[in-house]
């Protein structure tokens, strides 16, 4: 937790730095093909989210393998929530639409972070109402609680009425076809930001 | 005559009542058939001071005030006991912000349905309260993030 929170400040800081450095690189030079290529945060070689072994609505077993050739948009959610999911999944339908032709290269996936009430016939019908070839993946407690945090995701269960709701991360990570981790978008970003960097990265085989 | 001008008072005093609030662009998100739980968003202004301090449906077995707010990345969704509205300016319930919280809903809410909301609003100087009804549209999942195009109800008494 403490962990997580020194990682985004510095994530944070980063993404300042790297914004300023790409302003201030931009004075004076017309050809800089390196500065500001991600509107993302570019976490190429991090040591975490490097795989995942979860089930999917169909009760297949996947891991970041099944999807090579593809770039993957990753975002931790679940279903009951008012907010924040239905909007990033609807700005990844918007996404796909982006990329026209290189949309089929996108494959979307959505981890719930709440297992014990997005059971896989809840979730395939959430994600067909966006997209069917959305995928919705779960595990059990023990393999949600490991699989978010391998990608540093933080989720916890808070009481509201005589029901739950849950805090969670709400960043989209997004890896390369070959199924390397290469960018953390942020919620506030736009389906234009996700679009080009995802286009950028589908330009590699 | 005397039975007019009563009515007409009758009819302004309504009026009048029914005016404390305009509610503008609601909308609810829908559902699939197992979700029990959504978000109602609307535009609330008011020529006074008032308090939302409450919300209820039919649809809903608990409805709550909520507020979502993002810190360092993470999402985090509470209730909160009331929402100020100050005259003048517009008091926006929406995606990345407040919301009607609807759970243990008792029907799946499709593209098109209506959702009938009473929302209860406090007058902080003489503590009275007052309910106000407004009929949202559903916007199907999945089919955007805001009132559903054409098919807004622009005021609702």
């Amino acid at each position: 937790m403490a962990f997580f929170h020194k990682t985004n400040a510095l994530v944070r800081w980063l993404l300042t730095f790297s914004v300023l450095t790409g302003l201030l690189g931009g004075c004076g030079r017309t050809d800089d093909s390196t500065a500001a290529a991600f509107k993302g945060m570019d976490i190429t070689g991090v040591n975490y989210g490097n795989d995942f072994r979860l089930t999917d609505f169909d009760g297949r077993e996947r891991t970041l393998a099944d999807f090579r050739g593809q770039a993957v948009l990753l975002y931790f959610g679940f279903v009951q929530c008012p907010d924040v999911c239905p909007t990033a999944l609807a700005r990844a339908v918007e996404v796909k639409h982006l990329l026209g032709a290189q949309g089929d290269r996108l494959q979307v996936i959505f981890v719930t972070v709440d297992p014990e009430r997005d059971n896989s016939a809840v979730l395939k019908e959430y994600m067909a109402a966006f997209d069917p070839t959305f995928l919705a993946l779960s595990g059990d407690a023990q393999r949600t609680r490991e699989t978010a945090d391998h990608f540093k995701v933080y989720y916890k269960k808070i009481p509201t009425g005589s029901s739950y709701t849950m805090d969670h991360s709400a960043m989209s990570y997004v890896f390369d076809p070959l199924g390397h981790l290469r960018l953390v978008m942020r919620h506030e970003q736009t389906a234009q930001d996700y679009a080009h960097d995802i286009a950028q990265l589908l330009k590699t085989p | 005559m005397k039975h007019l001008t009563l009515a007409l008072c009758l009819l302004a005093a309504n009026t009048l009542a029914q005016a404390q609030v305009t509610i503008q662009e609601a909308w609810v998100r829908g559902t699939v058939p197992s979700q029990k739980a959504s978000g109602a968003f609307m535009q609330l202004s008011s020529t006074k001071n008032l308090r939302l301090v409450a919300a209820s449906s039919p649809v809903a077995g608990v409805v709550e005030i909520h507020e979502m707010v993002m810190a360092q990345d993470v999402m985090k969704m509470r209730q909160i006991p009331g929402l100020d509205l100050v005259p003048g300016q517009v008091l926006a319930l929406k995606p990345g912000g407040y919301h009607v919280m609807l759970m243990d809903l008792k029907t799946q809410l499709k593209g098109g349905d209506t959702v009938p909301l009473t929302l209860t609003f406090e007058d902080p100087q003489t503590q009275t309260r007052f309910t106000q009804q407004v009929t949202a549209p559903v916007t199907a999942l999945g089919a955007g993030n805001g009132p559903q195009a054409g098919g807004g109800m622009k005021h609702a008494q």
